[in-house]
């Protein structure tokens, strides 16, 4: 076996005379033309910006934004059964959920206990969408809202009753080709 | 004979104080234009809008950032010579304002019986008197450079003057060109001199040569080590906030008019038009202002597109390309004139 030349795999770098002054100020010269040229065709093609707090960026439709809890849209019944598995899910800790039984007179959702508080804290929360996969009833499902910004963090803890709400405005949701 | 005192100062004294308040409130009126002119047109070359939310169109942005920076608290550093410090954005915003008072807008008209030249003097060293004020410019950077007692400061002082000095020479070889061709430093009288042809067409390679040199003389992109916004936050006025800041951007921005403003009466005929149609006294100034724009647009353009040369590169090219260059272009404009 012979032994194996170090030098063997180096590949020699060519390296073109480096261009004197004049030759170099002739280059510099056409390059500085083709960038000019590229700039003045980025006026003619418009911007290529949303102008933000009027027109929102449109999402995916798998963007996970704020979470929604969702009713039956026959009964209007609360999906939630307080089952706490997405509280049990969540890596960060954020949910908090407190179940109650459900009553002849006070039904409030399709199982037999029901959630009396469910409050998800998103100065907390890292949008994993862990709760939603962990959901056996759907009730809980990552929205599209991501204008979450609030002065004091008691106000970014979200209540039952905001989480069923819908969102004020609506996210635009991105186009197929877009 | 008629004496020099005769030859330019023909009129009253009261005539030239008004055109001296005109000139300098008009350019003083232009540069928050040319402020978001640039801002706007940068935008639009970087896709994007720029500035488009204080007032329509976002055209009072300048006149906002006017009032941010005078109402902002007075501050110097504790190492800082006061004095000098002080005196520095003055002196850079005096030279500047004043190279604008030879740039002509028109000729002499008669405005009554009375007549008045159409600049704010017709001074017989011309280019000669702008190189004098920018050579005192540099007592504005250098100022306030040393003078902020921080050692950045002065490295972005240090950087300038040298790049200063080493393209003022180029610069000044590629109008002497033109001055040999229109024979007379008086700009006035070079502009007389364009009446058949602009001097752009004889003098195309001291244009190139003039304006890349420009660019460097008044730290604009490619050539604006002096400030390099992201090396050395803005060189050699660090230091300064508020009121004496706005200062050195404004002299920077006059600095660019007044190249724009020379460009178009050394190359581009001043108040000349094409074919030399008689239009009314009043049209020459716009004319002039339009040309002017032209180059701003030019230097905006090239600011959007170039990206920094490095510090040796610059130099290199300063003395190694441009400066021969300027002096061969000098050489042949001599030989071609005088046989």
């Amino acid at each position: 076996m012979t032994p194996r030349d170090p030098a063997s795999d180096v590949i020699e770098v060519i390296r073109h005379p480096a261009p004197g002054p004049v030759a170099g100020a002739y280059r510099a010269f056409g390059a500085t033309l083709k960038g000019l040229k590229t700039t003045f065709a980025r006026i003619i093609e418009g911007p290529h910006v949303y102008q933000y707090p009027e027109e929102k960026v449109p999402v995916y439709p798998r963007f996970r934004g704020r979470h929604k809890l969702h009713r039956f849209e026959d009964t209007g019944l609360e999906k939630c059964v307080g089952c706490s598995l997405c509280a049990a899910a969540c890596p960060a800790d954020c949910i908090r959920v407190v179940a109650a039984e459900n009553t002849p007179e006070n039904r409030v959702s399709a199982g037999e206990r029901y959630a009396a508080v469910y409050e998800i804290n998103l100065s907390r929360c890292i949008f994993c969408g862990y709760c939603e996969v962990a959901c056996p009833f759907d009730a809980i499902t990552m929205g599209h809202e991501y204008e979450l910004s609030d002065y004091t963090r008691s106000d970014l803890i979200f209540t039952q009753e905001m989480l069923l709400a819908e969102p004020i405005e609506r996210t635009p949701l991105r186009a197929e080709d877009e | 004979m008629i004496t020099y005192a005769a030859q330019f100062f023909f009129e009253p004294w009261w005539v030239q104080i008004v055109k001296a308040l005109v000139i300098f409130l008009v350019i003083f009126g232009l540069l928050p234009v040319v402020i978001i002119y640039e801002r706007k047109l940068l935008g639009r070359m970087q896709g994007r809008f720029g500035p488009n939310r204080v007032g329509p169109f976002g055209l009072l942005q300048p006149v906002a950032e006017i009032i941010k920076l005078a109402t902002k608290e007075p501050f110097r550093p504790a190492t800082a010579a006061t004095f000098l410090y002080q005196i520095a954005p003055a002196i850079a915003i005096l030279t500047a304002v004043t190279s604008l008072s030879i740039i002509p807008f028109g000729d002499v008209v008669h405005i009554g019986s009375q007549p008045v030249g159409l600049y704010g003097i017709d001074v017989s060293v011309g280019p000669l008197f702008v190189f004098a004020f920018s050579g005192i410019s540099f007592y504005g950077i250098m100022l306030g450079g040393w003078a902020s007692g921080s050692k950045y400061s002065l490295l972005g002082a240090m950087r300038g003057a040298a790049q200063l000095i080493s393209y003022e020479v180029s610069q000044g070889l590629s109008l002497v060109g033109v001055v040999i061709t229109a024979g007379t430093l008086s700009l006035t009288g070079i502009v007389h001199g364009q009446g058949g042809i602009w001097y752009i067409v004889p003098q195309l390679a001291g244009f190139l040569i003039f304006m890349v040199a420009s660019f460097a003389e008044t730290n604009r992109a490619p050539f604006d080590l002096v400030e390099a916004d992201s090396e050395l936050v803005q060189g050699y006025y660090t230091e300064y906030g508020g009121t004496p800041f706005a200062a050195y951007t404004f002299a920077e921005y006059a600095n660019m008019i007044v190249v724009a403003g020379l460009a178009t009466t050394m190359f581009l005929g001043g108040w000349l038009i094409p074919g030399n149609p008689h239009v009314p006294a009043w049209v020459d100034p716009l004319i002039v202002l339009a040309k002017m724009a032209i180059f701003v647009t030019l230097f905006i353009w090239v600011r959007a597109t170039l990206p920094r040369l490095r510090y040796d590169q610059l130099m290199a090219f300063g003395w190694k390309v441009l400066l021969p260059l300027a002096t061969l272009n000098l050489l042949v404009t001599a030989i071609v004139v005088v046989t």
